[in-house]
C-alpha cells in the first residue's frame, strides 16, 4: 500500500526535482499512515540511493538493468508499473521532467489511474482525494477529484520545500520482466548543453527579450546568469528570430518555469509570456518603458537601460 | 498513408481567464475559442505530409458542438474528413479512451495532436492513447519526416533535443517548429462546408477525474521599483528582503 516515487537520476545523483517528489510522496505517505518507496531506475550506488531516506523514502528498489541505462519514457514506464503492483501502491508520485512525462501518460494507460498533472500543493483527503494543480499555463488554479482506485500526481517544481533527516531507506534490487516493445525506438543523436544550469530546473533564471536588439549582446545576460548560477532563458520572438535556442523560450507556448527567481530584461510582458513565468516566487522587471505592462506582474522593478544596468547588477552579485 | 490529427477547441492564447457558477466553469462569455495552438503545428504537417506523401488526414476532436467552427477550419486548412466524440474532454484517460476507440478501428499510421491542450496543460493524452494501443508515443517532437514505413524524429529535451528513428504506427505530440502554422484560403473554406464531419458518442469507462472548482490566483502585491542609477540595491533587496539568492 506504500506511496510509490518515481525518483530520476542525473549522472547518477538523484535529481533536486526528485528529492522534492520523495518528500511530498512521504507526506502524503503520512497522511494515508503508510510508508513511502522510492524506485530509481539506473546506475547509482547504494549510499546515494539510501540517501533518499533523507527525505523520507523507507525502501528504495532500485533497477539497473544494463537495458536502462538511457532514459527510456516507455521501458521506465513498465518497470515502474510493476513496482506499483509490487507495492500494492494506490499512489504513485513523480517530479515533471521530459522524462517523468512521457513515463506518466504511459503509466496512466497501464494502471487505469486518475491523473493530475502539474500539481502544486498536497492533497486534501478529507473528502475523497482532491489536489489542486496549474492549469491555463499558470493563469488559473483547478481543484481535481481523483476517483479512481490508482492515482498519479506529477508535481511541479517548488511544490514542496523539503526538509532533510539523517535516515537512510533500505535499497532493494528491482528486476522486473522488461519489454522488447519498448525499445523500439532508435535514438540516432543527442544534443544538450553540458556545464549550463538547465532552466526547467533551475532556481534563478534571467530572461532577456528583443530589448536586447541582438543575439550579439546577450554576453550581459550570460554574465549576470552566471554570477548568479542562474539558467538563461527568452522570450517567444527572440526564440522565434533564431537568436537564441528554442528550449530557452519561455511563455504559454514554450517552457513554464517556476523559479524562486525570475529576472526580466527587455521583455514588455506580453500575456503568453507571462503564463509561462508566473509561478515563479518573485519576479524582477527591467525596462526602458515605464508603461511596459510586465511592470504589472512584477516584485522588483527597474525603469532602466538594458545594456547599462545588467552589467551594474552583475558587478553588485559579484561584489565588486 | 493514414493521418488522424486530434484537436483541441481552446481559449484563445490571449484570454483572460474568469470563472462562473461559483468558480465551478469557464465563464465562456467574450471569450473566442481556437485550435490549439500546439495541435495546428500536428494539422499543418499532417497537411504538408499529405501534400508531399499522399495521405488521407482525419481530424478528431473530442468535444461538444460548440468545437464545431473549429473542426471546420480544419477541415479548411486541408483535413479530408472530420470525427467529433460528443463529450466534455474534462479527463485524460477518458479522452485517450476515445481517441484509442476510433483509431483502433480505423488503424491510422500516424496519430498526431499537440504536445499539450493549453487549457488544461496536462500533456498526457498522446501517452496514454499510445499505451492503450500499444504503439510508441513521443513528445513533443519538433521535426517529422516519413520515408517508408520509418519516421525520423526530433524531439526537445531539457536543455537540449534528440535525433530519433522509429517505425510507424506512432503517436506524436508535437510543437514548433514541426511546421509553419496554416490558414484557410477561401476555397478551403467553400471545400470545408461540404467535407464529412461524423458525430459519435462516446465509449468506455466513467471520467476518473473531476475538477470540482477553479480558482484564479492571488494578484502579486504592488510593485516595488528601484531608480536605475541605483540599480545595485536590487541586488541587497533580493539577498535580504526576498531572500531568493
Amino acid at each position: 500500500m506504500s506511496v510509490l516515487i518515481f525518483a530520476e537520476l542525473d549522472e547518477g545523483k538523484l535529481k533536486k526535482s526528485s528529492q522534492e517528489a520523495i518528500f511530498y510522496g512521504a507526506k502524503v505517505a503520512d497522511m494515508l499512515g503508510t510508508s513511502a518507496t522510492a524506485i530509481v531506475i539506473g546506475q547509482a550506488d547504494d549510499s546515494e540511493l539510501a540517501s533518499a531516506g533523507r527525505f523520507g523514502a523507507t525502501k528504495v528498489l532500485h533497477a539497473a538493468d544494463g537495458k536502462l541505462n538511457e532514459p527510456n519514457g516507455m521501458a521506465y514506464s513498465t518497470v515502474v508499473a510493476a513496482a506499483a503492483q509490487q507495492e500494492s501502491s494506490k499512489v504513485v508520485v513523480l517530479a515533471k521532467s521530459s522524462l517523468a512525462d512521457a513515463m506518466t501518460a504511459r503509466l496512466a494507460g497501464k494502471l487505469k489511474a486518475g491523473l493530475a498533472a502539474n500539481v502544486i500543493e498536497l492533497p486534501d483527503l478529507s473528502a475523497g482525494f482532491r489536489v489542486k494543480s496549474s492549469i491555463y499555463t499558470g493563469k488559473a488554479f483547478a481543484y481535481n477529484d481523483l476517483k479512481a482506485d490508482v492515482k498519479i500526481l506529477a508535481i511541479k517544481k517548488n511544490t514542496i520545500t523539503p526538509e532533510e533527516t539523517e535516515a537512510t531507506a533500505s535499497v532493494e534490487t528491482f528486476s522486473p520482466a522488461l519489454n522488447e516493445s519498448d525499445f523500439v525506438i532508435t535514438v540516432k543523436k543527442t544534443e544538450k548543453a553540458t556545464g549550463d544550469v538547465l532552466l526547467p530546473e533551475a532556481d534563478l533564471v534571467v530572461s532577456a527579450g528583443r530589448g536586447l536588439k541582438g543575439p550579439e549582446n546577450w554576453a550581459i545576460v550570460e554574465d549576470l546568469a552566471k554570477a548568479l548560477g542562474a539558467a538563461t532563458a527568452c522570450s517567444k520572438p527572440v526564440s522565434d528570430l533564431d537568436w537564441r535556442p528554442h528550449h530557452e523560450h519561455v511563455g504559454q507556448t514554450g517552457i513554464k518555469v517556476s523559479p524562486n527567481l525570475y529576472i526580466a530584461a527587455g521583455i514588455s510582458g506580453a500575456i503568453q509570456h507571462l503564463a509561462g513565468v508566473n509561478s515563479s516566487k518573485v519576479i524582477v522587471v527591467i525596462n526602458k518603458d515605464p508603461e511596459a505592462p510586465f511592470f504589472k506582474s512584477a516584485d522588483y522593478g527597474i525603469v532602466g537601460d538594458v545594456f547599462d544596468v545588467l552589467p551594474r547588477l552583475t558587478k553588485a552579485v559579484q561584489g565588486l | 498513408m493514414k493521418i488522424l490529427v486530434c484537436v483541441t477547441s481552446v481559449p484563445d492564447t490571449t484570454t483572460k481567464i474568469a470563472f462562473t457558477d461559483n468558480n465551478t466553469r469557464l465563464n465562456k462569455a467574450g471569450v473566442t475559442f481556437i485550435t490549439g495552438p500546439y495541435d495546428d503545428y500536428a494539422l499543418a504537417r499532417a497537411v504538408e505530409l499529405k501534400e508531399k506523401l499522399g495521405a488521407s488526414v482525419t481530424v478528431l476532436n473530442v468535444g461538444e458542438a460548440d468545437a464545431e467552427p473549429v473542426i471546420r477550419k480544419c477541415l479548411a486548412i486541408g483535413a479530408d474528413d472530420a470525427i467529433r466524440v460528443n463529450a466534455e474532454p474534462t479527463d485524460a484517460y477518458f479522452v485517450a479512451e476515445q481517441i484509442a476507440a476510433i483509431a483502433k478501428d480505423a488503424q491510422y499510421d500516424l496519430i498526431l495532436m499537440g504536445r499539450e491542450s493549453i487549457d488544461y496543460n496536462g500533456g498526457q493524452v498522446h501517452g496514454i492513447v499510445g499505451e492503450m494501443l500499444g504503439i510508441p508515443s513521443i513528445s513533443p517532437v519538433m521535426l517529422l519526416d516519413i520515408a517508408g514505413d520509418t519516421a525520423q524524429i526530433t524531439r526537445e529535451i531539457e536543455g537540449g533535443k534528440e535525433e530519433l528513428e522509429a517505425k510507424l504506427p506512432l503517436v506524436l505530440g508535437c510543437q514548433e517548429p514541426i511546421a509553419e502554422w496554416k490558414i484557410p484560403n477561401m476555397r478551403g473554406i467553400m471545400t470545408a462546408r461540404t467535407k464529412p464531419l461524423k458525430i459519435v458518442e462516446p465509449t468506455g469507462t466513467d471520467k476518473l477525474t473531476a475538477v470540482g472548482s477553479y480558482e484564479l490566483p492571488a494578484p502579486r502585491g504592488s510593485v516595488k521599483m528601484i531608480k536605475a542609477e541605483e540599480a545595485e540595491t536590487l541586488i541587497q533587496l533580493l539577498r535580504t528582503e526576498a531572500k531568493v539568492i
